[in-house]
């Protein structure tokens, strides 16, 4: 069984928000859990993908002779030879249906998009012999100028409807900006650059493909979503969606880019079916740049127009960044910029130019992310012009609803997160000035910025199994990215139960298991555990139904709504003493087990200990609710920089985010410390460089596209303002997996202005960029 | 990657020979360069010759100064108590290089041989003089920030990467190698790497099957005096966009002698003998450490991308030397 078995713990009932240790935690450093690429199954064959040279042209010749020849080599996949799939991404029907991240398959033609697409597929019974056969093949092209960029003179800019895929508006427009920024007394522009960043994951994305029968199918997948795998594939092999298993049981991270199912996957399981064996594909690491999307270069111009006093009149947000060829891909920046502050008009518009990359796709806090970096930037700059404390500027545009759609916030604890932040780090204590205070050779600066993230509920399902003897399996089909879902939930479901932690078992990651949304947009932990919450009350109303019709429980009779369940135990809810522990119940009943199923509700069922208000017209989404669901919290970092060697060393960090019920405060601060270093590294160090003449990428690899080590991370101190959202979900969770980092590169950045009174308003901030003698 | 077949040799002439018979045989010491570069196959061998089990060991004190075994580990030589007290500068190199993993199994003669990390040479999609005589250099008008400023070409810009070979330059290391037929010569590290010319492809003057047996140092009071100063994008494991190896022996407030080299900015380990020249003699002052930076990168050629690196260099080389003259 590759899951984490029943445990031992020593913590107590009530175990949600305490932090437990991670139940797989001794699997996953004994090496006994079990990832994607990790199964060894009989007459498994290794798959090795061969990429494009150039970036834009055309396959002239495809020599296969002499990769054919090698010992061992089972099959060798081009375009001229991959078996034709029932549907593919290439038309925009195909990409829906498929809900593809990109709108191309490669192999499918001879056309060449971009460097490091693949162009061959080679199979053989040794991973070593695929790669050695795959440097023989002999590719010739037709090779035309690509476009690398946006900057590029070529580059054709337009203005595209929809951006995000079709999921954010390429235009929006409240009030009438312009003319509230003509008339602003205060007026502020500024230009903000962000280089391409990548995962980056730990684990590569992988594919293990198993047909178990000519119309059945096993992938043991590297993906945030077995059940999107599993849709995206049996569309395009033609098969019903259940005759397709998907199985992810851990995860070594995934930040977005193993939110889609991408080209590798299904490639090898054609190959797969192509040489009748299982046929396994990793990703190299430099594949890996160009398999699984990325977070697009771009430049943001933000306008803001504001009042003496620091309050904003007008913001005008505009985003030019790369895309491909064939998708309007972008993150959505303006969409924070629209929310975070009271501000009465708002515009935004993208811009994008089509370059031979493939198609960018959503990296933690999408749009959130850069988007901050922006606002969070330009508040600071209006602080220091207006003489106005940073804290203080936000404060005095402090959003008390939505302004983007006027509607109430279902929580927000901003204020206190902004007042325990600043407690916490001494901000009183910092001069105001900037590049006025020293250590020794060192400049340090302090600087906050705001974070904000959408709660994205999704509705989710899971099934609970109650055993006589006192035990319980928990499923659904989620997966844990490496964050700590199964420890999460089997407290919840310890908690809703009635039962130690250790008589559960939560099992996850599998199609055959209740479907579960992907693990992104920070949803996994509000919608599983709510899921789970409800199928533990879908237990205990069975067990109710059984106890009230039954003349030897003390229930007998009792009216199914006067029967409430405290530590397992079904008892009255006005007279306690009447009532009978579940185990006694099911054992005179006869019941081996119960079985209950639950789905992910709005309303705080467990803080009322109800089940959770019913899905109504008008608390569905985020977008049709009476409210508008966010989490927040603030940053607060402190740098000490060396002006003459350029470097910037984050020394101190402070976190406090609003974020609904925590469910571990453990794994929760892991979180946000995982989260807080990820925004660190785009601040100061992450890149991906792309030569301008070629289109390809040339540090693609961990030596050259750094990311933060240890030495760059100092303490970091988390904390989590008491939240009790009943809007939200059955548990008021928000989720924290990706509000961790908004906000980060401009906490940085300011600090770094704090430090310097050097502005640095392109990501990342190395030491060229403090020397100032980068040449333009 | 291509396959081929391992050797695992007891003796120097067996692994010597092994490697001038056979093209295409390499050896193998860490591996960290060498199987990096096999698995992106920029390099390809059909045979490798370990030669892990040869005596190439040890560091210790001769009768003028310092001997390294060219398969001591950096880890091993950077801990070494008489390398940190009587040459910081050679410990503190191999202690800000890579990380301690790479540092457990990489070797002193393959650390000197590391190659570029140049991102068009480690692609062999791109064109690249180094790798493909005569390809072109894609890297003048493209992605040079991490390159270098001087000693470059129209051929070839790549950066000599490696932080040891900046510090042992510093301090006169000579190098001892010994051929297929058992004879040994001795080349000063100064004159071991080269410059790329018309030939990019030829870094260093090694013979094809010469090995590398140790490198010497002598001792001196500018050994002791010593100090490497690493400048890169994040605190650890990132090879240096600047670095500065500098040794002084100060009398009073004169400096009699001097050591300078820097590294990141050169296509060879950097010395810079007219920086020497500027600092020995001269009182230690910081007009004088600027003056001598200020010499160090005269004939530089930045990029665009690069163009930081001679404020940088220059900042890296007085902080470094204003600290080592600190120093008691
Ligand atoms: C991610 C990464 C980061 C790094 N960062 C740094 C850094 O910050 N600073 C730094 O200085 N270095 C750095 N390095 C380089 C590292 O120090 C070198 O790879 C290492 O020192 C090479 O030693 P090795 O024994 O592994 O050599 P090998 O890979 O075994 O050999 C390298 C070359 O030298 C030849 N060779 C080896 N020994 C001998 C010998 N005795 N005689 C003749 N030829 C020989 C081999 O044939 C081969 O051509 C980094 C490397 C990596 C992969
Ligand atoms: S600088 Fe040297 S190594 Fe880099 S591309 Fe040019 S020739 Fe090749």
């Amino acid at each position: 069984m590759n899951e984490p078995a029943f445990f031992e713990t020593t913590a107590g009932p009530g175990v949600v928000g305490q932090p437990l240790n991670r139940v797989d935690g001794r699997d996953k450093v004994t090496g006994k859990a079990k990832y994607s690429a990790e199964y060894a199954l009989p007459g498994l064959t290794y798959g090795v993908l061969k990429t494009s040279d150039i970036a834009k042209g055309r396959i002239k010749s495809i020599d296969t002779t002499a990769a054919a020849k090698e010992p061992g080599v089972l099959a060798i996949y081009t375009h001229l030879n991959l078996p034709k799939l029932a549907k593919t991404p290439n038309d925009p029907d195909g990409k829906k249906a498929i809900g593809a991240p990109m709108g191309f398959l490669p192999l499918t033609s001879d056309v060449i998009y971009y460097a490091g697409q693949p162009v061959a597929l080679v199979v053989a019974d040794t991973f070593e012999r695929a790669t050695h056969a795959a440097t023989l093949l002999r590719v010739t092209y037709t090779a035309e100028q690509p476009i690398a960029t946006y900057t590029d003179p070529k580059a054709q800019l337009f203005n595209p409807e929809k951006v995000q895929d079709g999921k954010a508006d390429g235009y929006t427009r409240r009030g009438d900006a312009r003319a509230a920024m003509a008339s602003a007394p205060v007026k502020l522009t500024a230009v903000y650059t962000h280089a391409i960043n990548h995962h980056n994951p730990m684990e590569p994305g992988s594919t293990t493909a198993v047909w178990e029968a000519p119309d059945r199918l096993t992938v043991y997948e590297s993906t945030q979503g077995v059940t999107r795998t599993q849709k995206s594939l049996a569309t395009m092999l033609g098969l019903p969606q259940d005759q397709v298993r998907v199985v992810t049981k851990y995860l070594g991270g995934g930040f977005g880019c193993k939110g889609s199912c991408w080209p590798h996957t299904v490639l090898t399981a054609q190959a797969a079916k192509g040489v009748g064996r299982p046929v396994k594909l990793v990703l190299t690491r430099r594949q890996q740049f160009t398999s699984m999307g990325h977070r697009e270069d771009q430049t943001q111009t933000l306008m803001l127009g504001a009042s003496q006093e620091g309050k904003l009149l007008s913001l005008i947000h505009e985003k030019t960044s790369t895309t491909s060829p064939w998708d309007n891909y972008a993150e959505a920046n303006s969409k924070i910029i629209n929310i975070l502050y009271d501000c009465p008009t708002f515009e935004s518009h993208y811009q994008l130019a089509r370059g031979n990359v493939m198609t960018s796709t959503f990296t933690r806090a999408p749009g959130e992310a850069p988007g901050s970096f922006a606002i969070e930037c330009l508040m600071d700059d209006l602080a220091y012009q207006l003489n106005i404390d940073p804290i203080e500027i936000r404060l005095r545009n402090y959003a008390e609803k939505d302004p983007s759609t006027g509607r109430p916030w279902s929580s927000k604890s901003l204020r206190q997160c902004y007042a325990r932040g600043a407690e916490l780090f001494g901000w009183s204590k910092r001069n105001p000035k900037a590049g006025a205070t020293r250590n020794g050779r060192l400049l340090v600066g302090m600087g906050m910025a705001t974070a904000s993230y959408p709660v994205h509920n999704s509705q989710g399902m899971a099934r609970v199994r109650l055993y006589a003897d006192g035990h319980a399996v928990v499923q659904a089909g989620a997966t844990d990215l490496g964050t700590g879902t199964y420890t999460v939930i089997t407290q919840v479901a310890a908690d809703s139960l009635g039962l130690p932690p250790e008589k559960i078992r939560f099992e996850l990651g599998d199609t055959k298991l209740p479907t579960a949304p992907n693990s992104g947009g920070s949803v996994a932990a509000g919608t599983v555990s709510s899921s789970v919450y409800m199928a533990a009350q879908d237990v205990w109303q069975r067990l109710t139904k059984v106890a009230i019709q039954d003349p030897k429980s003390p229930l007998f009779k009792a009216k199914p709504e006067d029967v409430s369940v405290e530590k397992g135990r079904l008892q009255l809810t006005k007279n306690t003493a009447k009532g009978e522990d579940f185990m006694a119940l099911m054992k005179r009943a006869g019941m081996d087990d119960v079985e209950g199923s639950g789905q992910g509700k709005y309303g705080a069922g467990y803080e009322t200990g109800r089940p959770g208000n019913p899905a109504g017209p008008n608390n569905n989404t985020e977008s049709t609710g009476e409210h508008s669901m966010h989490s927040f919290g603030a940053h607060f970092c402190e740098v000490q920089v060396d002006p003459d060697l350029g470097t910037v060393r984050v020394t101190r960090w402070v976190s406090v985010h609003g974020a609904g019920r925590i469910l571990n405060a453990k794994t929760a601060r892991s979180q946000i410390i995982g989260g807080s270093i990820f925004g660190i590294g785009a601040a100061l160090m992450e890149a991906t460089l792309r030569d301008p003449h070629y289109a390809r990428y040339t540090n693609s690899d961990l030596g050259d596209y750094h990311i933060p080590v240890n030495a760059d991370i100092p303490e970091m101190t988390v904390e989590f303002i008491d939240e009790h959202d009943p809007f939200i979900n059955a548990m008021g969770v928000k989720g924290i997996g990706e509000i961790s980092m908004v906000g980060v590169s401009a906490a940085v950045a300011n600090a770094v202005f704090h430090a310097t009174g050097k502005r640095v308003r392109d990501l990342p901030i190395t030491p060229d960029k403090i020397l100032g003698t980068k040449s333009v | 990657m291509e396959n081929f077949t391992y050797l695992q040799a007891s003796q120097a002439k067996e692994a010597t020979a092994a490697v001038r018979d056979h093209k295409g045989a390499a050896f193998i010491a860490g591996g960290t360069t060498l199987l990096d570069l096999m698995k992106l196959n920029v390099e390809n061998h059909n045979q490798l010759v370990d030669i892990n089990m040869l005596a190439f060991k040890g560091v210790e004190q001769t009768a003028d100064g310092l001997r390294i075994g060219a398969l001591e580990r950096m880890s091993d030589v950077g801990e070494n108590p008489l390398v940190m007290q009587q040459y910081p500068v050679i410990s503190q190199s191999l202690l800000q290089a890579a990380s301690p993993q790479l540092r457990n199994m990489a070797s002193i003669g393959g650390n000197l041989l590391q190659r570029t990390r140049c991102g068009y040479f480690r692609d062999t999609a791109f064109p690249c003089n180094k790798r493909q005589p005569g390809s072109g250099c894609p890297a003048q008008e493209g992605e040079n920030r991490n390159l270098a400023i001087l000693g470059g070409s129209k051929a070839c810009i790549a950066t000599y990467p490696g932080d040891l070979a900046v510090a042992l330059v510093a301090l006169d290391a000579v190098v001892l190698l010994e051929n297929a037929k058992g004879k040994q010569r001795r080349v000063p590290l100064l004159d071991f790497h080269l410059v790329p010319g018309n030939t990019p492809q030829r870094e260093t003057v090694i013979e094809p099957g010469e090995l590398i047996v140790s490198v010497t140092v002598p001792a001196a009071a500018h050994a002791r005096k010593s100090m490497y100063l690493k400048v890169r994008d994040r605190a650890s494991y990132a090879f240096a966009l600047v670095s500065a190896a500098v040794g002084l022996d100060v009398q009073g407030s004169q400096i009699r002698s001097a050591r300078v080299a820097l590294g990141g900015v050169g296509t060879k380990p950097w010395r810079s003998l007219t920086a020497e020249k500027i600092l020995t003699g001269a009182p230690a002052t910081e007009a004088t450490f600027r003056a001598a930076a200020a010499a160090a990168v005269r004939d530089a050629q930045p990029r665009e991308q690069n163009r930081f690196k001679l404020e940088l260099a220059q900042n890296t080389l007085v902080r470094a030397l204003t600290d080592v003259a600190a120093k008691a």
